[in-house]
């Protein structure tokens, strides 16, 4: 009963566009249908406006903010110290399944049934290629290199120093020698027995000295962690004092994990809208409706939509 | 001739569009199967959804209501005994072994102020109103059979009605609901350890609020749809009643801050199960610091909350300002004056409705210089907000005016949005907020402008459509009891509250007892909480009233009882599920031709233009 206004009269075949608003038409000449996934569309772009807002206010905040060349320079089959080719590749394929989810729609409004199921298929097999690249990128953070959501081992340094030897760690005083097996390797580190602090030397995943024991103000670093421990190296300042890294802002792993995890769900929505919406293309359901598919075209719409908002998160995450 | 062929076409054509494929072979009509579950529980038409609706507005009102009077008897007489409420409130009535006297604890008083707040804000104000008459209206004012998507309709309401389940659930909790105010501000609704309410209380208050915002957005993009698409022929923008802009701008603006508010909900929910940070830096609690969570802000989730919460404000009043247009107008029997003035005002309201959320927040440490440009555009509102209220004036003025209880219900809803509008200009003023924040002025000011203000236009409401709901009348004797109690009884209520918020008296204490300086004020405590008790219970009167006259009502005989000019009169009385057993009428009018001619009291928006004559309003 809800289409009544919706059926095209015969003099509104001709109709003029100062008519459109005067009522028994459609002013955008759109269905209701996509009409509501335009609103839709609309107040899900405020809900991800609120959290971008909301890493902006936070991260301008901080004194230290982790540098994203620095964090995201890790990809699949051992390659280090390449900073953001895992996420471009993730992005170009989303952007890619965008193309191809246009191609359906095009072929929907051919009522070319074939054609949008092959179009939709691709589409989701971008998406969850995307997912999936999503899910190692988690993994390397969580498990390799120790961001969770409430630890966060990347910062830059606020000062520059210069990293201690375990030499000159065993001069520091009131400090107890302490020989511990972490990730199967016997590690040496001098602990505190004033604080509790544990000073530890900087070394990277394999145990090598860093090559410079000198830092400049401004530089990344990333906490050693191994086996659910984070081993905060020593260094002296330029005056003399003798410090361990601080662990970096807490907020940046909330804030990535919370708003990627948020869009990586959209994606996984997306994938099972467009998965029921492929097999009622199948079955021949929307062919019946004589509409063009127009549910390929709203999921369509859908979709753009989580394309456009990664960008967003590509560029508050990863580029600034 | 095209004429007849609409008419075919709006009778069974309405296959020929719409992906809607498995319900095309339903008819228009009052065709619906006639079991109890399928018309009166998963109802999709409008009609039925908007008595769902109300009437669970009306019961979480009476909760809401009752709530304020337990918290009123704790501020009117502290100390008294209130052991006669054991029964109701089990052990949150302390009783004193040694004397036998029972004290409200002092954690549900907390716990009470703040489920008094969400509930008359969410679920009457905003699901109450909007969602009763939105649904009731919208498609019967502009000529459509049902709203767009009739199933998404029904989804809000019970979305709204899962969420008010989840909240009346946490009612009793062992450690009581949330207690940490309507505007959930971390840390009280994020650290358990904070109070008993912030335990389990808070968690469901937070599920609740997010299942209201499914409902809301739902609803909302219903709304806006329906009233851009489905408008029948000839109902243009500029012929819209009052109403419909009204429900189509409120809509809109829920559509855009709500998802704001759920952002920040998102966040609340991972800072309480997950042990994230957004919303805590440098928390202690009974001198131990809470080292592990630093680094977030709880001014973010202010700017959050409050990016909602002030269009949530004109969510909840520009609804009743487009029933009370529309009723004045009526009962006036004079058009509306300043039709698009009345437009254009309700939109530049929703516009400055969100740059200017920060005035909440003028004491939380913000910027000073920020205050600064949210005084300016606060205090523009009074602008439109002043167009419309001298338009209401003008439009009764002269008119023939029928002093029934919805005509006295919008016209208390003027006198109550211009005595709360006042105070508004007091604390929209940064300097006056640092004397004024907190107090019982404030307490004063947005009960009288928004609640007061709010209810009255949906009382007007109900006693105008009643018949258009249920075809019968409400009992006018009643209904002018009703309305004189609740008149003279808010005033007595929040009239003194302005006094005391001068004097410094702060809100959400419990108690003031300790403080000697505020004892003077025990007598008008006293008087407030009396004539609460007595408004309450002339609102009982209005759901005796209510329930009374659905069954036992005058009998409405007429289509147009009102003599109307709008389309949601020209349907049959008992309407079925698709309003007009005919063809849908056309539009030819804009809707308030009445007393334009002398011999023509009023002319429907049916009924075509003479030749030469104007459109009004245009």
């Amino acid at each position: 009963m809800a289409q009544d206004t919706a059926v095209k009269l015969p003099e509104q075949e001709h109709h003029k566009d100062e008519h459109l608003w005067e009522g028994g038409t459609e002013p955008f000449k759109t269905s209701y249908g996509k009409l509501m996934m335009w609103y839709f569309l609309l107040s899900d772009a405020f809900t991800f406006a609120g959290f971008l807002i909301a890493y902006g206010a936070l991260r301008f905040s901080m004194e230290a903010w982790p540098i994203p060349d620095f964090v995201f320079s890790t990809a699949p089959f051992n390659i280090h110290h390449a900073p953001l080719i895992f996420v471009t590749f993730m992005t170009f394929v989303l952007i890619v399944s965008s193309v191809t989810v246009l191609r359906a729609v095009q072929e929907g409004k051919n009522e070319n049934e074939g054609g949008v199921i092959k179009w939709m298929i691709a589409t989701i097999i971008g998406g969850g290629i995307f997912l999936g690249c999503q899910a190692w990128e988690w993994t390397n953070l969580i498990v390799q290199e120790g961001t969770t959501v409430f630890n966060n081992p990347f910062s830059t340094h606020v000062e520059a120093g210069k990293y201690l030897t375990l030499d000159e760690i065993s001069q520091i005083p009131k400090t107890t020698k302490v020989e511990e097996t972490i990730h199967g390797k016997n590690v040496v580190y001098y602990q505190s027995v004033v604080d509790g602090t544990k000073y530890f030397t900087k070394a990277d995943h394999n145990g090598k000295a860093p090559e410079s024991m000198d830092f400049a103000n401004g530089s990344s670093y990333l906490v050693t962690y191994h086996d659910g421990k984070y081993m905060n190296a020593a260094y002296k300042t330029a005056d003399g004092t003798i410090k361990t890294e601080p662990m970096g802002p807490k907020a940046f792993g909330a804030l990535f994990f919370f708003i990627t995890g948020f869009h990586g769900f959209h994606v996984f929505s997306g994938l099972v809208i467009l998965s029921v919406i492929t097999l009622n293309v199948w079955s021949g359901m929307y062919k019946k409706r004589q509409n063009g598919h127009e549910m390929v075209e709203k999921v369509g719409l859908y979709w753009h939509f989580v394309d456009l908002v990664w960008v967003f998160v590509f560029l508050a995450f990863y580029l600034i | 001739m095209a004429d007849t062929t609409i008419l075919e076409k709006d009778l069974h054509g309405a296959h020929a569009h719409g992906e809607h494929g498995h319900d095309d072979h339903d008819h228009h009509g009052d065709r619906y199967q006639s079991a109890f579950i399928d018309n009166y529980m998963f109802s999709m038409d409008h009609k039925t959804i908007a008595k769902q609706f109300l009437i669970t507005g009306m019961f979480w009102a009476i909760i809401g209501a009752a709530m304020s009077i337990i918290f009123r008897l704790q501020l009117g007489f502290p100390g008294a005994d209130m052991s006669w409420l054991q029964p109701l409130l089990g052990g949150w009535i302390n009783i004193d072994p040694a004397t036998g006297t029972g004290t409200l604890s002092q954690e549900f008083y907390y716990a009470l102020v703040t489920m008094h707040g969400t509930i008359i804000v969410f679920f009457v104000l905003t699901a109450g109103l909007s969602g009763t008459f939105s649904n009731l209206l919208i498609p019967l004012q502009i000529g459509a059979r049902d709203m767009a998507s009739p199933l998404m309709n029904m989804l809000s309401y019970w979305f709204f009605f899962l969420s008010g389940l989840v909240m009346f659930i946490s009612l009793f909790l062992n450690t009581g609901p949330f207690s940490g105010g309507w505007t959930a501000y971390p840390p009280l609704s994020e650290l358990p350890q904070a109070s008993d309410g912030s335990k389990a209380g808070a968690t469901m208050w937070i599920m609740s609020l997010v299942l209201f915002v499914v409902s809301v957005l739902l609803g909302g993009i219903n709304y806006i749809t329906t009233v851009l698409n489905m408008r029948t022929k000839g109902m243009s923008m500029f012929r819209l009643p009052l109403t419909i802009w009204a429900f189509l701008v409120t809509a809109i603006i829920g559509l855009l801050s709500f998802p704001v508010l759920a952002s920040g909900f998102f966040m609340v929910m991972l800072d309480r199960t997950l042990g994230t940070s957004f919303f805590l830096n440098e928390i202690y609690i009974a001198d131990t610091a809470l080292t592990e969570r630093v680094g977030g802000s709880a001014i973010l989730y202010q700017h959050l909350f409050w990016f909602l919460g002030h269009p949530e404000v004109y969510i909840i009043i520009l609804p009743a300002m487009g029933i009370v247009s529309e009723v004045l107008a009526t009962h006036a029997r004079k058009p509306i004056f300043g039709y698009k003035a009345m437009v254009f005002s309700i939109l530049a309201i929703a516009f400055l409705s969100f740059i200017v959320w920060a005035h909440h927040m003028f004491m939380t440490g913000m910027n000073p210089f920020i205050s600064n440009i949210f005084v300016i555009f606060t205090l523009i509102i009074a602008v439109p907000s002043a167009v419309k209220v001298f338009n209401w004036i003008a439009t009764v003025w002269g008119g023939a005016v029928r002093f029934n209880s919805a005509m006295l219900f919008s016209l208390g809803f003027v006198s109550m949005f211009i005595s709360g509008g006042l105070t508004g200009i007091f604390l929209g003023n940064a300097a006056i907020d640092i004397q004024q924040h907190d107090t019982y002025f404030v307490v004063a000011h947005f009960h009288i402008v928004m609640g007061v203000a709010a209810f009255f236009g949906m009382y007007a409401g109900v006693y105008h459509w009643f018949p258009r709901m249920y075809g019968r009348f409400m009992n006018e004797f009643l209904g002018k009891l009703h309305f004189w109690g609740t008149m003279i009884g808010a005033y007595c209520v929040f009239g003194p509250m302005h006094y005391l918020g001068m004097a410094g008296v702060p809100r959400r204490y419990y108690s003031f007892e300790t403080f000697n300086a505020f004892s003077e004020f025990d007598a008008m405590n006293q008087f407030i909480t009396i004539a609460a008790i007595i408004t309450f219970f002339f609102q009982i009167l209005f759901v005796v009233n209510f329930f009374y006259s659905i069954y036992k009502g005058k009998k409405q005989t007429e289509m147009n009882p009102w003599e109307a000019t709008t389309l949601e009169w020209t349907a049959p009385i008992h309407a079925g599920h698709g309003n007009w057993e005919g063809a849908i009428p056309h539009v030819h009018r804009w809707p308030y031709d009445l007393s334009r001619y002398e011999d023509r009291e009023f002319i429907p928006q049916t009924e075509p233009l003479k030749e030469g004559e104007k459109d009004g309003g245009h």
